[in-house]
């Protein structure tokens, strides 16, 4: 072959917005991110929905916001419980602001199918 | 008790240099940095200054004593050094808050940097800062969304949004237009921005470039499941020209235009906010000529104040500067001024080079937008000065990667996202810079590429507009 390009092809992702772009992490680095929105004062909430409705902008609170809790482990143990209840299901962790009314962090943690 | 009419020239400093003056909380203050010309004194050009800027003439007039002038004039309150400059000094002047109209920054300008920029007296004059009071700014719309409504509409939390400029700047068609914004998008980038001087040319007028884009906005939400935009710049030669192409962006369903608030004006800027307040649009203010007003360090307008102006006369986003790439931008002043755009209140600090305690009430912040001479290397030094409520735009460095803009977005996406994590997890991100990127690169070779492409690139220029502190 006389040319050979060195250009390749980008592939367009499916992503679900923040961290869309890093490799899925792994238990320790979700604890990092956990033990940061704690870190922060944010109210931990975990949120789930199915992924063929993963662009409305509500998806289903998993019981209701963590408000004021810094216990890491727990917050660990509710994601999985929400992971075997919608086994199928987008799984998101967030930081809840009340101050800003705002989300301070915001990431899938398990991706459904 | 009444005074008589005493015809003739007197001395300003005898009317308007007041230094046993106690500002009020509703006064407006502004902080001037004066060079007079040689031999007049300070307090003289001082209370030249507060006279010309508000209700003072040349002259003593018989019309004055119609009126409680007392109640209305500028009062110079105090003159203080500039550190390490023998020529200039600080003058604080206090306005009543009746010399100006509710909500009007346009008025506000008109007295504070009018006329007194001539003066002779002086030599240069240079307005360093404004203290807006409360009572002025609830008058006043501000940003017609905001940063946390902002991040609401566009689904994006946790993170710094990231954006690119269109290039080439000028004479793309509106197909091959739409067909960059569209690689861009796909490639991970929240949004694209039409370049400043993208306006209706005959190469591609607007409306044909609108269509384009919005079609490429829904192509990429639909492909990458994210939600997506464009600044569509509506600045036009009339006010009725610009709300035209922002109604059409309306229709179309997109979520932002563009504004350029000093050439198009402050007037037309107050009216577009409000505008997109009213039809739940975005607004990106961009900051063209603002180098010509700003830049001089003694003479002029400095940012802050423009930028101050900005968030009361509304935008959701505003370009700061980037500190490290190809524009002007010291460090400490620029964080200084991106304080004024997003926090509710803002302590004097000099050192960042905040004159006065700056009380926001309950305005909306504005996302601070760094821009220009920016690519991957950047990344974790941005984060760190502009955290997360900012967007960061990559032009060349998204365009330039050798594989195009798709792969140069997605090599920005994932610098930016492995920033936020490391971050995070609680590393330095100036110090570990150089690790935090390359081991994100192991997965990503748009990364990879993109690291070799721009490693040898900087910008390293003394700043003209320093600080004034004592070195």
């Amino acid at each position: 072959m006389p040319f050979q390009s060195t250009v390749g092809d980008y592939q367009t992702v499916a992503t679900l917005e923040t961290f869309g772009f890093l490799p899925p992490m792994t238990q320790d680095e979700i604890y990092d991110q956990i033990a940061y929105i704690i870190a922060q004062g944010w109210s931990p909430l975990i949120e789930h929905v199915h992924p063929s409705n993963s662009m409305a902008t509500y998806w289903s609170y998993w019981k209701l916001p963590f408000f004021g809790e810094k216990d890491l482990n727990l917050i660990v143990s509710e994601l999985e419980a929400c992971h075997r209840a919608y086994p199928d299901h987008h799984v998101r962790m967030v930081g809840y602001d009340a101050y800003t009314q705002s989300q301070g962090s915001c990431f899938v943690v398990f991706e459904g199918r | 008790m009444s005074k008589k009419y005493d015809a003739g020239v007197k001395e300003y400093r005898d009317t308007y240099w007041t230094p046993d003056y106690v500002p009020l909380d509703t006064d407006l203050l502004a902080c001037f940095k004066c060079t007079g010309q040689e031999g007049v004194p300070k307090e003289e050009v001082a209370a030249a200054v507060a006279a010309e800027s508000s209700t003072g003439t040349w002259s003593t007039v018989w019309s004055e004593l119609l009126t409680d002038l007392d109640f209305y004039k500028g009062r110079c309150y105090r003159i203080e050094d500039v550190p390490g400059d023998k020529e200039s000094f600080y003058a604080f002047i206090a306005y009543p808050l009746d010399l100006f109209e509710e909500g009007s920054i346009t008025n506000v300008l008109t007295s504070l940097v009018g006329n007194v920029f001539g003066f002779k007296a002086l030599r240069h004059l240079r307005l360093e800062d404004i203290r807006f009071p409360l009572a002025f700014i609830k008058t006043c719309y501000g940003p017609p969304n905001g940063i946390v409504v902002e991040r609401d509409r566009m689904n994006k939390y946790g993170r710094p949004l990231l954006g690119c400029t269109i290039k080439p700047k000028l004479g793309l068609s509106g197909k091959n237009y739409g067909r960059v914004v569209y690689e861009c998008l796909r490639g991970g980038l929240d949004f694209t921005k039409d370049d400043e001087n993208i306006n209706s040319q005959p190469f591609q007028r607007w409306q044909n470039r609108f269509e384009f884009v919005a079609e490429a906005i829904r192509l990429a939400e639909q492909e990458t499941g994210e939600k997506k935009g464009h600044y569509l710049n509506v600045t036009a030669n009339t006010p009725e020209e610009m709300y035209e192409r922002a109604e059409f962006a309306k229709e179309l369903g997109m979520p932002i235009v563009m504004h350029d608030f000093i050439t198009g004006g402050f007037t037309a800027n107050t009216g577009l906010s409000k505008w997109c307040r009213k039809n739940g649009m975005l607004l990106h203010i961009h900051r063209a000529m603002h180098a010509v007003i700003d830049r001089h360090p003694k003479h002029g307008i400095h940012f802050r104040v423009l930028a101050k102006c900005l968030r009361l006369s509304g935008g959701d986003q505003l370009h700061t500067g980037t500190v490290v790439g190809k524009l002007e931008g010291d460090r400490q002043t620029t964080l200084g001024y991106i304080d004024q755009l997003r926090e509710s209140f803002v302590p004097e600090d000099r050192s960042r080079g905040n004159f006065f305690d700056q009380d926001w009430g309950s305005m909306p912040g504005v996302f601070a937008v760094a821009s220009g001479g920016i690519h991957v290397w950047h990344m974790p030094a941005l984060v760190t000065i502009f955290g997360d409520d900012s967007v960061l735009q990559f032009g060349g460095g998204t365009h330039g990667h050798p594989w195009g803009s798709a792969a140069g977005a997605a090599a920005n996406r994932v610098a930016l996202e492995a920033c936020v994590k490391a971050r995070n997890a609680g590393r330095h991100l100036e110090k570990e810079s150089r690790d935090i990127l390359m081991e994100a690169a192991k997965h990503s070779p748009e990364l990879a590429i993109a690291l070799e492409t721009w490693k040898e690139i900087k910008f390293e220029f003394d700043t003209v507009d320093k600080l004034d502190v004592q070195s």
